[in-house]
């Protein structure tokens, strides 16, 4: 019986259209009712360097890439040259013959190797040279027996906006590359991916499209950003959604900008939203404060990459956890949520605008490159999205006010620290915000007691947000001799790890810390007693929710995994490194 | 009808007795009275300086920023909130140092918003450092040996970037400064007004007693024509003997960015109500999915 599970790696230059052909064909798996995970890994460059995307595919749900693939698509001589090890024994490897390889190693490890003129037959059939990546994907069809007419509807989603030539001209190429495959290699290849009957209709997400698609059902009506690698798509989709949907999406001339605009909107009372990167955030990180300091209900998305600095732009890592977490001079309230699958980002996107408006604080949703670009198969319902509900917490509306007697307080002291919120523009709650500390009715003070209470006011405002932090997800079984713990973006790969340990026979289970700040240390510790050995995986190089974990639960971590190499974990990576703790 | 009282704050001013700012504050409150435009209607948006505590003494929707960010928060209050009236008051320091980015910005955008800075051409605050508009050679704390920077020109900058009103006014001729701030206010665009504001604390030698005699209005010019670009060009570079002030440049009837955001057609973002999805809505999101 034919493998019916597998790893594509599609390797080329930028500008071949590696990643947007990856995309493609995840879709076009998930349209034949494959399950799907997808992750793109790339240089920050326009043209040339070397891009890969990869797909992998199965009948059961994927939280993960693995690091074996089955059939390398190589666009070029370096994706053979970097990718060709990495093929498992039975699997293949595509490629123009122009290029270099060596079948003797191929031969001997059991790797076929299936020689296609791509560019040819892309050229053959009226196309560009860059349609090559077309014809690999029409090989790799045929190679597996895969439906040309599901690829062909995907071709035809992604190449309508170029006008009908194109798309008739790569349907063209897809299947000529991809009978010109079966005639010459027909049976040569033991994987089979046919179309699965019967199964549901799936969605392709990644993670910024997922907080996106949140924060947009969640009533943000404002988006401010500049562009910064990995959190654009979220500026990109909602700008492209904008009009449709009602949000005002503005393209700022820096991060600064875009911080101060989310200011400027959500103090007026509009649903308001910045993504951003670590350098992005750099810059925000006095408006931060400023958000804090007025009680302003502000949502950030960060989406972490390799720091300091440019670090790796293009790339992966948790390194940013204890920077987000204290940002800015001084101490003030900030809730910060680290979602770890898409289900989570879409849940995030809103539930932060809910919790920013209830507690009047600045809400960070931390991801990262990894969980920001990967793209997975999810069932149509997995998102509630009539689930999502919006609460602005103590907002006061025109009624309220026009029953105000005597004089608003913005900042009145509460015991819960939430005071009553008036937007600007009512006769009766004419008040100041600013950034200087300041009495109730929002004046200028440099008084003691009023500083005093005003920083007890905010602070109590934390008290009462750790009510609604909710705490780690556990998945396996509820004792095990090992239990894994993650944040944000290892929950995937954790969660393969605990499904290979259990095949193995070893008893595993993981954790998965979802809300940070501020942090739910009873439920951590709680969550955590049952632990015999505890091993905390973070892409990260000094552990930083390990020392959070300790500092907070007093419990110790025993060992740690951490990756800070620019790459997501995986499975097998974490399976390694385990073998060594 | 709106009185100049209603903008009055029981909160007074922290300024040195002679300070500028009290006649820009007293010109500001001129005229929104003036314009009949009620406290809650406007929202004051300032940075950080003396100048910036403005909203501070006035009875106004205030939102007192951070140094060099009034424009930016101005902004993205205008975009939720167009039907407010949307005030910068802020300073050299700020609006020309640390804010003069967003300046050139906020400018090229036209948002509908009115920028008032009081350009004193020394840091009064932080007691007596050159600004961005201190001539050439100023000596002060942190120029000891004069300073070797060349001042801005804020009127050539707002120029170069495409703002459609730029005026200059003087709080020692309070009538005049209220009748610039007042076009600048009705005029629908970004409007920049720089203010020659007296520092009688750190800067004498460029307060009341130098603009005096200088100082000339441009409204008086017999010939100058404030929509003729070229002409506005020649007198933003006018400054010594004589230094012009009023409007330098008006240009009307250009689309400003919150008449060009067709989400902004259906009335002030802030009262849009958050929108019913329906199952067609939530059918269409799925389907770029799949």
């Amino acid at each position: 019986m034919a493998t019916r599970e597998m790893t594509f790696k599609i390797g080329g230059e930028a500008g071949q259209g590696v990643e947007s052909s990856g995309a493609g064909f995840a879709k076009a798996f998930a349209r034949a009712g494959w399950h799907v995970f997808g992750t793109q890994d790339y240089y920050s460059r326009i043209r040339g360097g070397h891009n890969f995307y990869q797909i992998r595919v199965a009948e059961t749900p994927l939280y993960s890439h693995v690091d074996s693939i089955d059939l390398l698509l190589a666009l070029t001589q370096e994706a053979v040259d970097r990718h060709c090890d990495e093929v498992v024994p039975g699997g293949g490897v595509i490629c123009e013959e122009c290029l270099e390889v060596d079948c003797a190693t191929l031969d001997k490890r059991d790797v076929s190797y299936f020689p296609i003129p791509l560019t040819d037959i892309a050229k053959e059939q009226g196309g560009a040279e860059v349609m090559r990546n077309t014809a690999a994907l029409g090989a790799a069809a045929g190679l597996t027996g895969f439906p040309l007419e599901v690829m062909a509807s995907v071709i035809e989603d992604n190449f309508r906006k170029k006008g009908t030539e194109a798309v008739q001209v790569n349907l063209r190429v897809a299947e000529a590359a991809y009978h010109w495959t079966q005639d010459k290699f027909g049976e040569g290849f033991d994987y089979e991916l046919p179309r699965i009957e019967d199964a549901p209709r799936r969605m392709v997400m990644d993670g910024n499209q997922a907080i996106a698609l949140g924060a947009l059902l969640g009533g943000c009506k404002f988006v401010a950003g500049y562009p910064m690698t990995p959190a654009t798509s979220v500026l990109q989709w909602m700008a492209t959604h904008g009009d449709r949907y009602g949000v005002v999406v503005k393209h700022t001339e820096d991060e600064i900008a875009a911080m101060m605009m989310i200011i400027g909107a959500a103090h007026m009372g509009v649903r308001a939203l910045a993504p951003t990167s670590g350098g992005g955030f750099s810059l925000m990180t006095e408006g931060l404060g400023l958000a804090g300091m007025t009680e302003t209900p502000v949502v950030v998305v960060e989406a972490q990459r390799p720091g300091p600095a440019t670090g790796l732009a293009t790339r992966t890592e948790q390194g940013d956890l204890l920077f987000v977490l204290h940002a800015s001079q001084g101490e003030f309230p900030r809730i910060i949520l680290s979602p770890g699958t898409i289900e989570e980002c879409f849940d995030a996107g809103w539930r932060a605008f809910n919790l920013a408006e209830t507690y009047q604080c600045p809400v960070i949703i931390l991801s990262d490159n990894f969980l920001a670009n990967s793209v997975r198969t999810i069932e149509k319902d997995a998102l509630d999205f009539s689930g999502v509900h919006i609460d602005r917490g103590q907002l006061l509306t025109e009624k309220d006010l026009d029953a105000l007697e005597g004089e608003y307080l913005r900042y009145a002291y509460t015991k819960s620290g939430i005071s009553p919120r008036a937007l600007p523009g009512h006769p009766k709650a004419v008040y100041q915000a600013t950034g200087n500390e300041h009495s109730p009715d929002g004046q200028l003070t440099e008084e003691r007691e009023p500083r005093r209470l005003q920083m007890e006011k905010r602070l109590a405002k934390l008290e009462c947000a750790l009510t609604e932090m909710r705490g780690p997800v556990p998945y396996g079984p509820k004792k095990a001799e090992t239990t894994l713990v993650g944040w944000g973006s290892t929950y995937g790969p954790l969660r393969e790890t605990v499904d290979l340990l259990t095949e193995q026979g070893e008893s595993a289970n993981m954790l998965h810390i979802r809300d940070v700040w501020p942090f739910p240390a009873d439920a951590v510790r709680e969550a955590l007693s049952d632990a015999q050995r505890t091993v905390m995986v973070e892409g990260n190089a000094t552990g930083q929710m390990a020392s959070l974990v300790e500092a907070h639960t007093g419990v110790n971590i025993d060992h740690h995994i951490r990756r800070y190499d620019g790459r997501p974990f995986s499975p097998q990576y974490i399976m390694a490194r385990l073998e060594e703790v | 009808m709106v009185e100049f009282q209603d903008y009055r704050s029981p909160v007074r001013p922290t300024w040195c007795k002679g300070c500028g700012d009290y006649g820009i504050w007293n010109a500001l409150k001129f005229a929104l009275s003036e314009l009949d435009l009620a406290p809650h209607e406007v929202l004051m948006v300032s940075g950080i300086g003396c100048g910036s505590k403005t909203p501070d003494y006035t009875h106004v929707n205030g939102l007192h920023t951070l140094h060099g960010r009034s424009l930016p928060a101005a902004t993205g209050a205008r975009l939720a909130n167009h039907g407010a009236e949307v005030i910068c008051v802020h300073g050299d320091g700020d609006g020309y140092g640390m804010g003069l980015g967003h300046m050139m910005h906020a400018a090229r955008r036209n948002l509908d918003i009115t920028d008032v800075v009081q350009n004193n051409r020394v840091y009064g605050l932080t007691k007596g450092q050159y600004s961005p508009t201190s001539p050439e050679g100023f000596v002060s704390k942190t120029s000891p040996q004069g300073a070797i920077d060349r001042p801005v020109n804020p009127w050539a900058l707002a120029l170069a970037a495409g703002a459609t009103f730029i005026g200059r006014g003087f709080p020692a001729d309070l009538r005049h400064l209220v009748e610039v701030i007042k076009k600048a206010i009705q005029h629908r665009g970004y409007a920049l007004v720089d203010v020659l504001q007296p520092c009688v604390s750190f800067n004498r030698a460029y307060a009341y007693d130098y603009y005096q005699p200088r100082v000339y209005k441009l409204e008086e010019e017999s010939g100058y024509d404030p929509s003729d670009r070229a002409m506005a060009w020649e007198r933003a570079h006018e400054w010594g003997d004589r230094i012009p002030m009023g409007i330098l440049y008006q240009v009307e009837g250009e689309p400003t960015y919150e008449d060009q955001v067709p989400v902004l057609q259906e009335g002030p973002l802030v009262k849009q109500t958050f929108r019913e999805w329906t199952e067609n809505d939530f059918e269409a999101l799925r389907s770029e999915f799949i």
